[in-house]
């Protein structure tokens, strides 16, 4: 075997013992499978309203798999767009805050000095702030657009990922291969993004694991506060909402989006476990040097 | 000596980070579109230049910030732009008893809890109670406060009806009970599987080794030797879990309709009430900057490896 590809098979060999993982990744499959393609299926469309079942509990013989809302909106459609939506605003954001995190980590971890400790400083003065309040504050001020949940949730949840690349950054830069890039002249910016970056993907793939959970949450818990994605678009969030609201008649409302919310949730918290014991044998996430 | 020291350079180093807390709610406030005058009937130009002159909104904004930087050392938030008759110091002072209440219960019930499944299973690893209880836990995890509290309400208001869906009716033990465990469970799991952990890497170290092998009864080792360390890392989630807590209060309190700061800070966001939610803001931000503190000084008593020289 490529010996290159040495950390990606351990940790594959690491990650095919653990069996809540392996669990976890065929239900989340299956599960975006389903969120995909379940809409094509159903003869429903998501804002369709029918006036003469509203609010019907679940039944097979007329297609309403998860019943009905108090419109007479499909909740098996609905269930799935919220899904569409709550997936996407966690991979997108996440991806936002990746971008931010190990830019910036590596960055600082390479340059080092006083830069590091100005760069560092900062993430900790940002870490005291109760974020999601200014989440909530920008989502109420500036409009409830899906840009800018992305935009609000991804530029919060970098720090944690910052700290950890530069962490690693410090040990890599002291290898070999970053001198020798040095003695050939490479510049700084494309030892960083080329030779530095590569090496973290490992404790990066982990982080995105653990960060997509956290980012549906903050996703959910904002169109909760119904602060988050507007009607006709919907989330999990928002569908746990107006299920909420009328548990005592028709209860199948909340429990089908919850359901799959909290599935979804476990599912990456699983995986995100599981591939940390697979990448990160020293497990805690305290790199305070 | 040095305790006294550190504890001085930490309150030192909030302070800029309570500055750019304030200049952040501020700047952010005022960069937003919509004024808090904005009605649907618009107001006369007499009455209105009156108002933004009472509030200063016509000053330069440098002025404004240091304006309130100022009042706000002095504890004075400014008064409200939707109630009238209050000040947000006023405001936030009824709505936080409520919430305080609230929250100190959630994170003792969440230590608790947390503490002994974790401990439960760490003394059991790799059984079957461990793997369940930890199955468990992850499932606590993954249940956000916002999903757990309506299930609440769904199993013991509605289905078996022993206890009552919301309202706060004075602070009632019997009502509190629902918005507690809702708020404590996730933190709860999330304390069972750091203690678990954190147990087990205690277990497996040397000290104890040579206790055992100095023929200890177990009962002894755990209680003398074992527990202090493995809270060590929970103690150091108590900052986090406390910002966790207060989030979660705002849906929780929401839900259960209490009268808390949380709800005062979703209403108040509703409506354009800068003042007042500003001022929640740098509430909430005093508390968990000041409960990092005690935690971080707690910690340094406890364990003497910390050097306090950062």
């Amino acid at each position: 075997m490529n010996p290159s590809n040495s950390l990606a098979s351990d940790a594959w060999s690491a990650l095919s013992k653990n069996r809540a993982a392996w669990f976890s990744a065929i239900a989340l499959t299956t599960m975006v499978l389903l969120v995909l393609l379940g809409p094509l299926v159903s003869p429903y469309e998501v804002d369709q309203t029918n006036w003469s079942k509203l609010a019907m509990p679940p039944s097979m013989q007329d297609g309403h798999i998860f019943g009905t809302d108090d419109l007479g909106r499909d909740l098996f459609v609905r269930t799935m767009y919220g899904g569409r939506i709550s997936l996407m605003v966690g991979i997108v954001a996440t991806l936002v805050s990746v971008l931010i995190g190990v830019s910036y980590g590596a960055i600082s971890g390479f340059v080092g000095g006083k830069v590091d400790s100005i760069m560092m400083r900062i993430v900790d003065v940002l870490y005291a702030m109760p974020f999601l309040f200014f989440v909530i504050l920008l989502m109420v001020f500036f409009g409830r657009s899906i840009f800018l949940i992305f935009v609000a949730i991804g530029a919060v949840n970098w720090l944690d990922i910052a700290r950890i690349v530069r962490g690693q950054t410090l040990t890599i830069k002291g290898k070999e291969f970053v001198d020798a890039a040095k003695a050939g002249g490479v510049s700084t910016f494309r030892i960083i993004f080329r030779h530095i970056v590569p090496n973290l993907m490992g404790i990066v793939v982990v982080y995105v694991a653990l960060t997509v959970p956290q980012v549906i949450l903050v996703e959910s818990f904002l169109s909760f506060l119904g602060l988050g994605v507007q009607e006709p678009m919907t989330s999990w969030g928002a569908l746990v909402n107006q299920g909420a609201r009328q548990m005592e008649s028709s209860p199948w409302i909340l429990l089908f989006p919850a359901l799959f919310l909290a599935v979804t949730l476990f599912c990456f918290n699983f995986i995100g476990d599981g591939l940390r014991d697979a990448l990160d044998p020293k497990d805690r996430t305290n790199t305070n040097e | 000596m040095t305790n006294l020291k550190f504890i001085f350079g930490r309150l030192l180093g909030a302070i800029p980070t309570l500055l750019v807390l304030i200049c952040f709610a501020f700047f952010l406030v005022k960069s937003a579109p919509g004024g808090p005058f904005d009605f649907e009937r618009s107001l006369p130009e007499e009455v209105e230049k009156n108002l933004r002159e009472a509030y200063n909104l016509d000053d330069p904004l440098y002025l404004q910030l240091t304006k309130y930087v100022g009042s706000i050392l002095t504890g004075d938030f400014g008064p409200s732009f939707q109630y009238r008759d209050y000040t947000v110091t006023e405001l936030i002072m009824s709505g936080f008893p409520v919430s305080l209440r609230l929250g100190v219960a959630a994170i003792f019930l969440a230590l608790i809890l947390g503490g002994t499944i974790g401990t439960i299973a760490a003394l059991n690893q790799n059984s079957r109670l461990d793997y369940s209880v930890m199955f468990f836990g992850m499932v606590g995890i993954s249940i956000p406060n916002f999903v757990m509290a309506p299930l609440l309400v769904l199993i013991f208001s509605i289905a078996l009806n022993i206890l009552p869906a919301g309202g706060y009716a004075n602070g009632s033990p019997l009502h509190m009970i629902l918005p507690v465990v809702a708020l404590a469970l996730p933190q709860a799991a999330y304390i069972a599987r750091l203690t678990r952990g954190s147990m087990i890497e205690v277990l497996n170290s040397n000290f104890v080794r040579t206790t055992r092998a100095q023929g200890l009864p177990l009962n002894t080792i755990i209680f003398k030797h074992v527990l202090k360390p493995t809270f060590l890392p929970v103690i150091s989630y108590l900052g986090p879990a406390t910002a966790a807590i207060i989030t979660g209060s705002v849906v929780v309190e929401q839900i259960f309709g209490l009268p808390g700061l949380g709800r005062y800070f979703v209403q108040g966001a509703l409506n354009r009430d800068y003042t007042l939610v500003m001022g929640v803001v740098i509430f909430y931000g005093l508390l968990i900057i000041g409960f990092n503190l005690i935690v971080d000084t707690v910690y340094g008593f406890i364990d003497p490896r910390i050097k306090h020289n950062r």
